[in-house]
């Protein structure tokens, strides 16, 4: 039974400020990874300048298009690459350098891949899978080893364990394979999961099991959870607080629910104009076209200046601020900047944004609504069938 | 289930009748589709749902020829009706060509030189990865000029270059783009460059195998929304394979649900949705989180998708099956026609009319108050009309049970609670007042 027990609870329960007050297991500040690109000392942005802490006992959600630098975030996180400016934190400290700091963040932090097919190693069965990790990472008397492969598997709902055990990853279904990477992780006894697209590559019936499971882990065991996905409706299922991404930045966080019903950012408000949902009630016009910019030459100022329907010329010029446009919730944009620089254009109209989108039963962020400018309503033009297109729609090869 | 089960804006198109594929030969032979009846109607959108290994993609290359070895179409028909749409005949009028075949042609039956002349000119394939379906090495506008070169005997250079260069633009990519050669193109215009050559000589249907599954979700609108506009102005029909559900409700006229290889429940989009028939469907529906409302646990489907080399006896779903009862266990049901849903059809024996069918599968869909009126007056885009209110999806028991397991009971206890909860921001009153409490899980 691994349904989240208390998921109810999660909603409206005055978030941001649990969130604040927790203090952040994992934390990431200023980040920045480049990586090398071609001969002419070209790099790519896959990261850049990105703050986020994940708070202990929560799962926290960050949410991208491919290239947006959420799987090289986690990386970053697990230390599999190293950041080329900027502090990753473990409980407040700075990760100690070297195989012996790593060794150390592992015990600690572990992922969990995002194809279960590739990431279990075919010719060996699960009891190698799970026994590795174990002996790598200390376990006890060997006597207590069979136990704890048990206890491992019984944790990620394979029961009974012993019909498990002596399998080989091709006679496992896709979820079972997934469970398996995961009970893989959590052999070391880490704080901390980092889920890089756990579910995608899984069959849509079986995707809740798992996302449940992982539910359940931060319910009853209070783990640290980073879930990345394209997905922004599993995210707002799954978790507590929502980070988007967008070209190596981070672009809005908040409570979970209030990214899904509320988004500030012009770009979460596209990622969630453009999402599947049955319940939609007119066709989708989206506000813009094309795709996440060149990394190897990101656009000054900020990153979605390009796309943005609502952009200023600030917004070609600096990169915005994070501003803070309802408790808890950050949107890097100038249209939320409470000081724009001389010369940036006003704000758009501001009027209340009448969406169905809106919870009936979270009161809490009734006011906020109000004040702010509802950007999903501003009228903006869009190309016509037949026009080209292509300054949105970039060419991938360079 | 032909005939009447596709709403949609013409006759039938394309029909399929007992349509069986196996897998290699003999007792080892897997059989992965069995028994699909299915019916495309001109100018219509069917969606086909299924996770992998359902066959969907099977079903499809089988219905156009384009299954290889060791796949075998052993029984059936696809029937193709001729005089097609207004599509095919303007194309047939602008080109001073007389229309190939009219008449119907089972496609199954034809030869190659009948499938060579229909291929592209009535008949069009989107496959999934643009990336491996455009050939690496040769420029786009060749392999663009290349369909009309082979089908457009009478065209010259200078027009087929025009053609494709209105083409590209047509799907919204500038002419400039000729000259590139596929890996210089993002996803998404490699996958609009496979539209517009779906699209060269205007067939009357096109079949699109999970065209936007590999790409970001901004992108997959956006080709969605071009399609929907290229649909609407060109009239083909479109039976669109994916594994997403909760995107052909949106897109779809009317869905076909396959699993282990059968066609489980058909129905008009908004009908499905909202008054899914078939246990599996409503599982798979449950296994979607919504954008909107309060967050509630939901448990997908228990255990995994079945395997085809060992099918279970019966019903294929019933290890998985919260109603599962005896006769499930030993005999596939026919397709039956739950009451008063009209135009739908659902292989469930629930439905067979000697059973108590469960509240949550017997919500009355929105197309049968007005048989129809929904399906018929409904465009694409439109898809998805109706309640805004609450979420689609309700709890289970919550029993998750592996492969081979199975849950108890009907996972259904939280379903009455609901109801009330929901039925304070339904926003359909008919059906409000109709079945108050089936309302609750489906609004």
């Amino acid at each position: 039974m691994m349904a989240p027990a208390g998921h109810g609870s999660l909603d409206g329960a005055g978030a941001a400020s649990v969130v604040a007050s927790r203090p952040a297991l994992l934390e990431a500040r200023e980040v920045t990874k480049y990586f090398p690109a071609g001969r002419r000392g070209a790099v790519v942005h896959a990261v850049d300048g990105v703050s986020l802490a994940l708070p202990a006992g929560r799962i926290t959600a960050i949410v991208g298009e491919s290239g947006s630098g959420k799987s090289t975030l986690a990386r970053l996180f697990a230390r599999l690459l190293q950041p080329t400016s900027g502090q990753l934190l473990l409980d407040g400290q700075a990760a100690p350098a070297g195989r012996g700091g790593r060794r150390r963040n592992a015990q600690q932090v572990q992922m969990v891949l995002q194809d279960p097919f590739a990431s279990l190693n075919p010719v060996h069965d699960v009891r190698y899978h799970l026994t590795r990790p174990l002996k790598v990472h200390g376990a006890g008397p060997a006597a207590s080893l069979d136990e704890s492969l048990a206890a491992l598997l019984e944790r990620v709902a394979l029961t009974p364990p012993e019909r498990f055990l002596g399998k080989y990853p091709h006679e496992l279904s896709g979820g079972q394979r997934q469970r398996v990477a995961i009970a893989r992780a959590l052999a070391v006894r880490p704080r901390v999961l980092l889920a890089d697209e756990p579910v995608s590559m899984l069959d849509v019936s079986i995707r809740l099991g798992i996302l449940n499971l992982l539910a359940g882990l931060r319910e009853n065991e209070g783990m640290t959870i980073l879930y990345i996905t394209h997905d922004i409706a599993s995210a707002r299922y799954l978790a507590d607080e929502i980070a988007v991404m967008y070209a190596g930045r981070l672009v809005e966080s908040a409570p979970a629910i209030s990214v899904t019903d509320r988004p500030a950012h012009p770009y979460t408000q596209l990622l969630l104009s453009a999402a599947p949902d049955p319940d939609r009630p007119e066709p989708v016009e989206l506000s813009d076209r094309g795709s996440v910019p060149s990394l190897l030459t990101p656009p000054p100022g900020c990153r979605f200046h390009p796309r943005c329907p609502h952009a200023m010329e600030v917004c070609s010029q600096l990169p915005p601020p994070p501003a803070e446009v309802a408790p808890g919730h950050v949107s890097a944009c100038w249209l939320h900047a409470p000081e724009r620089p001389a010369g940036a254009a006003a704000p758009p109209e501001r009027r209340p944004d009448g969406s169905p989108t809106q919870l009936a039963d979270d009161p809490s962020h009734q006011q906020g609504r109000q004040t702010r400018p509802a950007l999903r309503h501003l009228p903006f033009s869009r190309p016509r069938h037949g026009q080209s297109k292509e300054a949105g729609d970039e060419p991938a090869g360079h | 289930m032909t005939g009447q089960d596709a709403p949609g804006r013409g006759g039938p198109l394309i029909e399929v009748r007992g349509l069986r594929v196996d897998y290699g030969l003999g007792p080892d032979a897997v059989n992965a589709v069995i028994d699909a009846d299915l019916t495309l109607a001109a100018g219509a959108v069917l969606g086909l749902a299924g996770e992998s290994g359902s066959g969907k993609s099977t079903l499809a290359y089988a219905m156009t020829r384009l299954l290889r070895a060791p796949g075998i179409i052993t029984g059936g028909q696809v029937l193709l009706h001729g005089g097609a749409g207004p599509a095919g005949e303007e194309n047939a009028a602008a080109a001073g060509e007389p229309t190939p075949l009219a008449g119907t042609v089972d496609l199954l039956a034809a030869d190659e030189g009948q499938l060579r002349e229909l291929r592209w000119s009535r008949i069009a394939v989107v496959m999934q990865s643009a990336m491996h379906a455009l050939n690496p090495v040769v420029t786009i506008g060749a392999q663009l000029t290349d369909v009309l070169q082979a089908h457009k005997l009478k065209m010259d250079r200078t027009d087929r270059r025009a053609r494709a260069a209105s083409l590209l633009e047509m799907v919204g990519i500038s002419a400039d783009n000729l000259r590139r050669y596929p890996h210089q193109l993002s996803g998404g215009m490699r996958q609009r460059v496979m539209i517009a050559m779906a699209l060269a000589l205007e067939p009357a249907v096109v079949i699109m195998d999970e065209p936007t599954t590999a790409l970001d979700v901004v992108t997959q609108r956006e080709i969605l929304t071009e399609l929907a506009a290229l649909q609407r102005d060109l009239s083909f029909a479109v039976l669109f394979i994916t594994h997403d559900l909760s995107l052909l409700v949106e897109l779809a006229d009317s869905i076909a649900v396959m699993y282990a290889g059968r066609l489980l429940e058909q129905a008009a989009a908004a009908d499905l949705y909202r008054a899914p028939r078939h246990p599996y469907t409503l599982g798979l529906l449950r296994s979607f989180p919504p954008l909107h409302g309060a967050r509630k646990p939901l448990t997908g489907i228990p255990g995994s998708p079945a395997d085809l080399r060992t099918p279970p006896p019966g019903c294929p779903f019933h290890p998985r099956c919260g109603y599962a009862m005896d006769v499930c266990r030993t005999e596939m049901p026919a397709a039956f026609r739950p009451g008063r849903g009209g135009g739908r059809s659902a292989a469930c024996w629930l439905h067979d009319g000697t059973h108590e069918v469960p509240a949550e599968l017997a919500v009355p869909g929105p197309g049968s108050r007005s048989p129809g009126a929904v399906t018929g007056a409904r465009t694409w885009a439109e898809a998805g009309t109706g309640t805004k209110a609450g979420t689609a999806t309700e709890a289970g028991t919550g029993t998750e049970a592996m492969a081979g397991a199975k849950p108890a009971a009907p996972p259904e206890p939280a379903a009455a609670a609901a109801a009330a909860r929901v039925l304070a921001a339904a926003a359909q009153p008919g059906e409000a007042a109709a079945a108050p409490d089936a309302t609750g899980t489906r609004p």
